[in-house]
Order: C-alpha cells, then sequence, then structure tokens
C-alpha cells in the first residue's frame, strides 16, 4: 500500500503539472495496465428490483455516453459492462468481484447508500476508482477512501435543504418524521428529525417495514400527533405505499421527502389524488428544462437511444460515464491513472460542473426542489429560491 | 409511551382486526392442511400471492374506470372474487396434485413433503417474478411492486371514538366472519365434512370406513385455496398493491397465527389471526412500527410456554362442534 501511495502522489504531481500528455509516460510505475486498444468500465447497481427505476436511469445515461464516445472511433475503446445487484448490500459484493475478475478500470456506481457501504472497502482494496451518480450517505466522505467519488452532494446537505423546506416553506410547527430503516433512509432521517429538534419544532418519529405493504400503525401515529408537515426518508416503493394509505386515512399534512423517492413512479404508486402537491428534492437538476443546446442534445440523444424521456440521475449517469471518459481521452488506461486523473478533473457536465474534492465529493452541492402537480413530476429550482406550484 | 396506547387504541384496533381478518383467511389454508396431513404447506402464501394477481387480472379484463359504485361495484366484486377463488383453488389443487401426492404414493416421510412445498414455494415466486407478472401485468417490472386499480371509494363509515371505520376494512373484517362460518358449518355438518374430521383423526380407519383420502385431501387444497384467494382479492382492495414476494411474509404472518390459534383448529385460525393483527398494531402504538414483529413473535413464544398447542388446542376434530 505504501508505495502505490508514493507512486499516487507522484502521478498526481506529474499530471497536474505537465497535464494530460506526459501523464502517460508515467506508466511504467502502472500494475494493472489491461492491455492497448480498449478498456472496460462496469457499471454496478441496480437493474431488477424494488427501486430499480434509478439504477436503469444510470445504466441509461452512461450507456449513451460510451456509446457516443465509441462512435468517434477513437484510439481506445471502451466498453461498459452492467452487473446488477438489485440494489441489495447482500447481492452488491458478489458482483463486485464478479467485475474485479472481469479487471474492470473503472466503476460507475454503485447507485444507492447501503451497498456502496458494502463493497467500498473492496473496490478501494483493488484499486478500482468508482464514481457514484447517486450514493448519498455522508460518511462514505469521511472514511478515507482514495478511489471513491460522486457526483451528488450528499445527504448533509439534503437533510439541511429539506429541513429547510419544513420550517421555512412550510413554515411547519410540528413535523412527523417516517423512514424505511435503510442506511439511507436513516441517515437522511435522523439528519432531518435532528436539525428540527435542536431548532425548537416539536418533531416525532417511526420506522415502516419495506417489507410490509400494511403501515396502518405508522399511519394512525401520524394522525394522533396531527403534524403540519412530513418528512419520509427512504425510496418510492414504500414512500407511494404510505402516501396513499396516509391520504386514504384523511391525512392532509405537507409530504416532503428526498432523491431516493424522487420519481414518478411514487405517483403511480400512490395514486395521482394521494402524491398531488407532494415535494420532493433531489441533489439533482431537472434538466428537463434547460435551454443549454448541449443539455437538450443529451435530452434528444436519450430519448432517440431508449424511446424513454431520461429519468432521476441520468444525467448524473451520463456525467459519471464521461469523467471516465475523459481520462481515457487523455491517455489514462490504468485503473491507477483514472484515478489519479479523476481527482485533477474539472469540466462542465450536463447536471453539474464535474470537480471533486480530495474526499471524492462532487464540489458543486446545490439541492433542488420537484412537487407532484397535476399527476407530474414539476421542477420548482434551488431549495432557497422555491415557490410551490398550485396543486390541483 | 402507554399514553399513545391509549390514545391511538382505536385506530388500532380497527387496522389490526383488518389485517388480522387477511391474516386469519390465509391461516385456514395452513390449519386445513395440517390438520388433515400434519403437512405445513409452506407455498399456501405463494397460493394467496396468485389470488391478489388473478383478481388484478379480472379488473383488468373487465376494464373499469375510477372506482364504482352500487350494482356495478357488487358485479366486479363478485367476478373479481370468483376469479381469484378459482385461479387459487385451482393452483392448491394442482400443487397437490403435482407436488405431494407423488410423494405420498410413495410412503416418503413427511420431511420430504415439508422441503417439496419449500421447492413449490420458491417455484411460484420465481415463475411470477419471471414470466407471469413481465408477460401480462407490468412488463420489465416482474419484481416490482404492482399498483392495482381502486375498486371502490374508501369512505368513512362511522366512528368508534377516535377510531374510524372505513367501508372497505369493515368489508374484510366481516367477509372473513362470514366465511368462517360457512367453513365450520362445511366441516362439522356436511357429509363430505366428515370425511375431513375423520381423515384427521385417523387416515387408515377413514378409508376402512369407506372414505375416499385422495378426494378429501384433494379438497382441503381447494377450500384452503379458496379462501386464500378471497384474502387475495380482499388484500388488493384494502392496500392496492401486489407483488411475487408479497405471499411470503404474509403467509409466515397468517401461519404464525394458525399457530396461535391452535394448528389444525379451524376457530383458532379465526382467533388467532385477530389476535396477531391486534397485537402487532397496539404492540406498534407503545413500541416504533419498526418492532411490530418482535412484539408479535414474543407474544407467540409467550402464549406457547403457557398452552404449547395454541390458544384453541390442535387439530380439527377437538375444534368443538
Amino acid at each position: 500500500m505504501r508505495r502505490n501511495t508514493i507512486r499516487f502522489s507522484g502521478a498526481l504531481a506529474a499530471a497536474a503539472a505537465l497535464s494530460l500528455g506526459l501523464a502517460a509516460c508515467g506508466g511504467g510505475g502502472g500494475g494493472t495496465s489491461s492491455g492497448s486498444g480498449s478498456v472496460t468500465l462496469g457499471f454496478i447497481g441496480a437493474q431488477t428490483g424494488d427501486n430499480a427505476q434509478l439504477g436503469i436511469n444510470i445504466y441509461n445515461g452512461a450507456k449513451l455516453a460510451v456509446d457516443q464516445y465509441n462512435k468517434t472511433n477513437p484510439k481506445t475503446k471502451v466498453t461498459l459492462k452492467p452487473y446488477d445487484t438489485a440494489g441489495d448490500p447482500a447481492i452488491a459484493p458478489n458482483q463486485v468481484n464478479k467485475a474485479i475478475q472481469d479487471k474492470v478500470q473503472g466503476v460507475i456506481g454503485l447507485p444507492f447508500s447501503g451497498e456502496s457501504q458494502a463493497v467500498q472497502p473492496t473496490l478501494e482494496k483493488a484499486e478500482i476508482p468508482n464514481i457514484s451518480p447517486s450514493a448519498t450517505d455522508p460518511t462514505l466522505g469521511k472514511k478515507g477512501f482514495k478511489y471513491f467519488h460522486r457526483l451528488v452532494a450528499n445527504d448533509d446537505a439534503q437533510g439541511a435543504a429539506d429541513t429547510k423546506m419544513m420550517t421555512d416553506v412550510y413554515k411547519a410547527k410540528k413535523v412527523y418524521v417516517v423512514d424505511d430503516n435503510q442506511q439511507y433512509s436513516l441517515g437522511i432521517a435522523n439528519i432531518v428529525f435532528n436539525t428540527l429538534k435542536s431548532g425548537g419544532v416539536s418533531v416525532q418519529r417511526d420506522k415502516i417495514d419495506p417489507k410490509a405493504s400494511d403501515y396502518s400503525s405508522t399511519v394512525n401515529k401520524i394522525k394522533a400527533f396531527n403534524p403540519d408537515a412530513i418528512f419520509y426518508g427512504g425510496y418510492y416503493a414504500e414512500g407511494g405505499k404510505l402516501l396513499k394509505q396516509m391520504r386514504d386515512a384523511g391525512v392532509t399534512a405537507k409530504f416532503q421527502s428526498d432523491d431516493g423517492a424522487n420519481d414518478p413512479n411514487i405517483i403511480k404508486t400512490a395514486g395521482k389524488k394521494q402524491a398531488e402537491g407532494v415535494t420532493l428534492s433531489c441533489a439533482c437538476q431537472s434538466v428537463a428544462t434547460s435551454t443549454e443546446p448541449k443539455v437538450k442534445k443529451f435530452i434528444d440523444d436519450y430519448k432517440a437511444a431508449f424511446g424513454v424521456g431520461q429519468g432521476t440521475y441520468s444525467a448524473e449517469g451520463f456525467d459519471s460515464a464521461n469523467a471516465f471518459l475523459d481520462a481515457i481521452k487523455a491517455g489514462n488506461t490504468t485503473s491507477q491513472k483514472i484515478n489519479d486523473y479523476l481527482k485533477t478533473i474539472n469540466v462542465a457536465g450536463i447536471s453539474k460542473q464535474i470537480q471533486f474534492t480530495p474526499q471524492g465529493e462532487v464540489k458543486a452541492n446545490t439541492i433542488y426542489q420537484f412537487q407532484v402537480l397535476k399527476g407530474k413530476l414539476e421542477f420548482l429550482g434551488p431549495t432557497d429560491k422555491v415557490t410551490l406550484g398550485k396543486p390541483m | 409511551m402507554l399514553h399513545n396506547f391509549t390514545t391511538q387504541f382505536w385506530p388500532n384496533t380497527i387496522d389490526g382486526l383488518a389485517i388480522g381478518a387477511i391474516y386469519a383467511l390465509i391461516a385456514l389454508g395452513y390449519t386445513m392442511v395440517y390438520g388433515v396431513m400434519r403437512l405445513i404447506n409452506f407455498a399456501h402464501g405463494e397460493i394467496f400471492m396468485i389470488g391478489t394477481f388473478a383478481s388484478l387480472a379480472v379488473m383488468n379484463l373487465v376494464g373499469f374506470q375510477a372506482p364504482l359504485g352500487g350494482l356495478a361495484l357488487v358485479g366486479v366484486f363478485v367476478l373479481c372474487l370468483a376469479g381469484s377463488m378459482a385461479a387459487s383453488g385451482g393452483a392448491a389443487v394442482a400443487l397437490e396434485f403435482i407436488a405431494y401426492r407423488p410423494l405420498r404414493k410413495h410412503g416418503s416421510p413427511r420431511i420430504a413433503a415439508l422441503i417439496a412445498a419449500i421447492g413449490a414455494s420458491l417455484f411460484l415466486q420465481e415463475l411470477f417474478a419471471q414470466i407471469v407478472v413481465p408477460k401480462i401485468f407490468a412488463p420489465g417490472h416482474g419484481r416490482d411492486f404492482i399498483g392495482t386499480p381502486r375498486l371502490m371509494n374508501k369512505e368513512t363509515l362511522f366512528s368508534i371514538g377516535n377510531g374510524v371505520v372505513r367501508n372497505d376494512k369493515l368489508l374484510v373484517i366481516i367477509a372473513a366472519i362470514v366465511m368462517m362460518i360457512l367453513l365450520d358449518f362445511f366441516v362439522n355438518k356436511t357429509k363430505v365434512g366428515r370425511g375431513i374430521r375423520a381423515t384427521s383423526m385417523d387416515p387408515q380407519t377413514a378409508t376402512l370406513m369407506g372414505v375416499n383420502i385422495n378426494q378429501i385431501v384433494m379438497l382441503t387444497f381447494l377450500v384452503g385455496g379458496v379462501m386464500a384467494g378471497a384474502a387475495g382479492l380482499f388484500y388488493v382492495l384494502v392496500f392496492e398493491v401486489t407483488k411475487y414476494t408479497i405471499g411470503f411474509i404474509l403467509g409466515i404472518k397468517a401461519f404464525t397465527a394458525a399457530v396461535m390459534g391452535g394448528i389444525g383448529n379451524l376457530r383458532g385460525a379465526l382467533l388467532g389471526g385477530f389476535i396477531l393483527g391486534l397485537i402487532e398494531n397496539w404492540g406498534a402504538s407503545v413500541t416504533g412500527s419498526e418492532w411490530k414483529d418482535v412484539i408479535a413473535f414474543s407474544v407467540l413464544v409467550l402464549i406457547l410456554l403457557f398452552r404449547p398447542t395454541g390458544i384453541l388446542g390442535e387439530s380439527l376434530q377437538q375444534a368443538r362442534a
């Protein structure tokens, strides 16, 4: 490990000082050369399972980037291999091992925090750089990982933004916090709960079981507490079920949730009427309304390639892949050199500026809000400039 | 804490009875089969799952828009009930025929049938996840929750204390009790029912008395399946969602209910279902909802400590009357 660190800092200096061309010459130290002419990237994340939609969005975005790159007939061809984790921390390690055996040079993923926690040490040990487009657990950036990057603001930022929605936008005096007891959900719910509590807001909480469907005891607690607003930390499948049962039981409190629930599927699960007016945060910007030509091209290309519109984290998936492609274009074909390159990268992506802190966190960390209006997920803008729409 | 229990007592009681009614209907299948064959049919949860998808299929076939009212509602409801009962009942009979009968014929030990049951359970789950759901219900979403359309408007009928009684939940509770009474009558007052009880008591003697065991076993599976099918429709009615694994956890809960009430005992299944539903919801109001299962299973252990055969005792023939 020590030797690697020295080599790593040397390469970093070289890359910083001499920029792209010369960094390729420092290849004598690289141990994991994959042979010239091709590089394999892996997408490790959910392709099936309860909350697979986010994973599919990311994979499609990444695939689009790689396909577009390969069409330019580059010196180094890139293949993108998917590894399906079903979003399950128990399945993810196996898929990561497969990817390591396949000698991938970089990993796009993992999308969820739980699975990321489970496999990040393995990726670290294998010295394979990864860029997660969507794992938001703050602790991932605090463990000293050298190969971990993410293109999304973490839950500390999102929790603060969602708390702000409760206090500033909804002006709630009583808030009920619910989560589904999974790594990601618990993390963000804890942040919201603790910040509200220390801010003097009257707040209570409960947890639901993602495997169950009867949330009546939680609904009854909410009814008894009679809050002004509810924060739900978790994913859209359970969020939708909870929302439906709450609204059917006559709970009219405002409902705010996070980027795990930020998917049109929450409207499908909860029902149009029940989901109306709900606000959902995301560290992702809605690219759908952008007028920038580059972004518009991405949206059109995505639609043309997959037949459906781009969804939550598609743009981040696209950007993650492009960060790797950028490294490869600059002549870095080993995982070690790609990782070194990522430390210094600073280019404009579709979703945000691609630039990382030494901990692997993305530098641009604005949180945006969305609202369900007339059965559609509409973009509201950055949290401190939100104007709520009028629900039906 | 106790304050939460008292303020949320009535709403939790009503919701507990509603989910308890569904547990009870599924538990009947476990209990009937155990009573007759001494077999725990672990694939029974999947029979319930088939019922939920069958009612969804009927809803899709009828193709109605928006919640219904009046006669149209009754019509569609009866159609769905018939569809889900037929599908689940048929599946249960087929299961017995394919998975258990050959084993019985060869006089295999009971453990073989138990393993076959677990195998059948996994087979049915994957069959739906891989083929049935993607082909028929939701292409590309075989492993996702599938939302089902709203059959009836959910209206408040009346209140008990601060608990609101909603039409769909009341319907489920009443239907479970009515079906239980019908089944009780069937087992205890009809000739075929006597055959079931006789087989349960002593299969060999029953054969000597002219009871066709194979027929009785098939009938038992059919009745259990029909009840699970009804439970499937009620589940879809209340929660409006289903999934290929939906029967797994519910099956375990229903099995718990059956054991709690006394496995092999019909009335015990109903009682166990209601008690389990109530304990879960009451317990959740005292602690967090994430402790639901811990509380429910702790109570099960407590009950079994003092009454090892369940609250009402074991086996079909002992169920008074």
